[in-house]
């Protein structure tokens, strides 16, 4: 029984999944061999530490942690006090400056704990230098939740079609966008329906621009570009359009002759944008579902399709990273 | 030269292997035979298109051995324009000179709109427009989609080009 040590830093929505995740899962990674021991968890009001495992009833309720914290360390400080192996770093997200979680990640990096991820900023900003950092130290960066959520992606390119040159990959990355046409085509109805729709249920924050101006989708591109197509490319490079334009009347349109209108993300051509999708083609899906397609040079095309967001789906592609982290060593590698 | 004729059959049995020997003489490759058995002409005819390759000079000889036979070449034409893409543009399509959108793609001499269907919801409002452009070949449908986002650029109109089936 291999025992991992794992520090949680972020506990809002996806962090809530991770600690529900863990406690869900707790017996079958026992079988699998692995003793997952979620030994703190931090976010802006404090930690909770627990050497023989955090308490998942205890803090599950809680929305922060300011009435069960333990310590009133916080963030980096908590990241280099604790003796963790691998680190899941889930804070929000910012793409302009990567932090705190760019913080966070350099600070666990460096301290040689693995980290796993959801948090696309500080891979916009600083892929290369964290991937470095990670070398350096002889651990790994996982990120596999940051690109199309808990659709297979980095980890299916990565593991599943090694040996193919991948050509490019295009797809629907993000569901907010893809909810909110859904439902103009389906019910004729402007944007800013849709949208105030799609904020009732929660499927859109209260300030869309990120999703709807298509920046998440373009951090995305980024991510992709860097890590499968070795590119070093930042946001900037990406010539990005959102879906704000969008008419009800367009989509009737296309759909008139047969297409779709989806927000598609392109690597490497590094263009987000309102793209025609012939009706019928496997990444025309529909709802909040994400899809990709990736062209490959020896197995044609393949097509995957996922939930893109939400907490236990997020949290079910970091516990797949973390898994993979220690199989890697034991299954993969080659000797 | 890619060419698509319309010729008019009788229907009686041997009309069809009897349209295809002129081609067959003047060496042409033929792309496709569509026989429109469901389409009768008033004259009881039976409408058929070929669409062949075959040398320009041969043009001539073929269509006279077909009136010789007997039947009737309706029309006869260049393929010229032989790729097509389908494009919907939003903004301001017919306050910011949809002719003159046109007129860029037309002018180019190897693309051209073949159709339009405008949606206008109000005056103040954005419309939104299909296009059909065909053009001579896959590069020059591409020529033409830059065209058209350039113009897009120019007057605030969002273009929404398909997704490339294939990796570029």
């Amino acid at each position: 029984m291999r025992d991992i040590r794992v520090s949680l830093v972020g506990y809002g929505i996806v962090g809530h999944g991770v600690v529900d995740v863990f406690n869900r899962k707790k017996q079958m990674l026992r079988d699998l061999g692995l003793n997952l021991m979620l030994i703190s968890v931090s976010d802006h009001t404090g930690t909770v530490i627990a050497e023989d495992g955090v308490d998942a009833d205890k803090i599950l309720g809680e929305r922060t942690l300011a009435n069960v914290a333990t310590s009133s360390m916080k963030g980096k400080e908590a990241i280099s006090a604790i003796d963790s192996d691998l680190v899941v770093e889930v804070t929000p997200t910012n793409i302009i400056h990567g932090q705190p979680g760019l913080g966070h990640m350099e600070a666990a990096l460096s301290s040689g704990k693995h980290v796993v991820t959801s948090n696309k900023g500080p891979l916009v900003v600083s892929y290369s230098h964290l991937k470095k950092l990670a070398a350096d130290n002889g651990v790994m960066l996982k990120f596999e939740a940051t690109a199309g959520g808990t659709m297979p992606l980095i980890s299916l390119v990565e593991r599943t079609l090694v040996g193919n040159t991948i050509l490019g990959i295009r797809g629907i990355f993000n569901g907010t966008c893809n909810y909110i046409l859904t439902r103009m085509t389906e019910e004729a109805i402007p944007y800013t329906h849709a949208l105030s729709e799609a904020q009732d249920l929660g499927i859109a924050e209260a300030d869309p621009s990120y999703d709807v101006e298509g920046v998440d989708t373009a951090g995305k591109v980024v991510i992709l570009a860097n890590s499968l197509f070795n590119m070093n490319v930042k946001y900037s490079d990406v010539d990005v359009t959102g879906i704000t334009g969008v008419t009800p009347e367009a989509l009737a349109l296309a759909k008139k002759r047969g297409y779709a209108i989806k927000l598609i993300g392109d690597v490497p051509a590094l263009t987000v944008r309102p793209t025609l999708v012939p009706l019928g083609s496997p990444i025309a899906v529909e709802g909040t579902l994400n899809s990709a397609a990736i062209y490959t040079d020896l197995s044609g095309t393949i097509t995957v399709t996922g939930l893109g967001a939400g907490s236990i789906e997020t949290a079910s592609a970091i516990l797949t990273d973390i898994v993979s982290i220690y199989r890697t060593k034991r299954i993969d590698a080659i000797f | 030269m890619r060419l698509s004729m319309d010729l008019e059959l009788q229907d009686i049995p041997g009309q069809l292997l009897l349209a295809l020997q002129p081609f067959r003489d003047n060496k042409a490759n033929i792309i496709s035979v569509v026989h429109h058995r469901d389409r009768k002409t008033p004259r009881g005819m039976i409408p058929v298109r070929f669409v062949v390759e075959m040398d320009r000079s041969k043009i001539e000889t073929v269509n006279a051995k077909l009136k010789e036979c007997g039947i009737s070449v309706v029309r006869a034409g260049e393929d010229r324009l032989l790729e097509a893409v389908s494009v919907v543009l939003v903004g301001h399509v017919l306050d910011s000179d949809l002719g003159d959108t046109i007129n860029r793609i037309d002018s180019t001499g190897f693309a051209e709109v073949m159709d339009l269907s405008l949606s206008m919801t109000g005056v103040d409002e954005p419309s939104s427009a299909y296009l059909k452009i065909r053009a001579t070949g896959k590069a020059e449908i591409q020529k033409a989609l830059s065209i058209l986002r350039e113009v897009g650029r120019e007057k605030k109109l969002l273009v929404i080009d398909p997704i490339e089936t294939e990796a570029v």
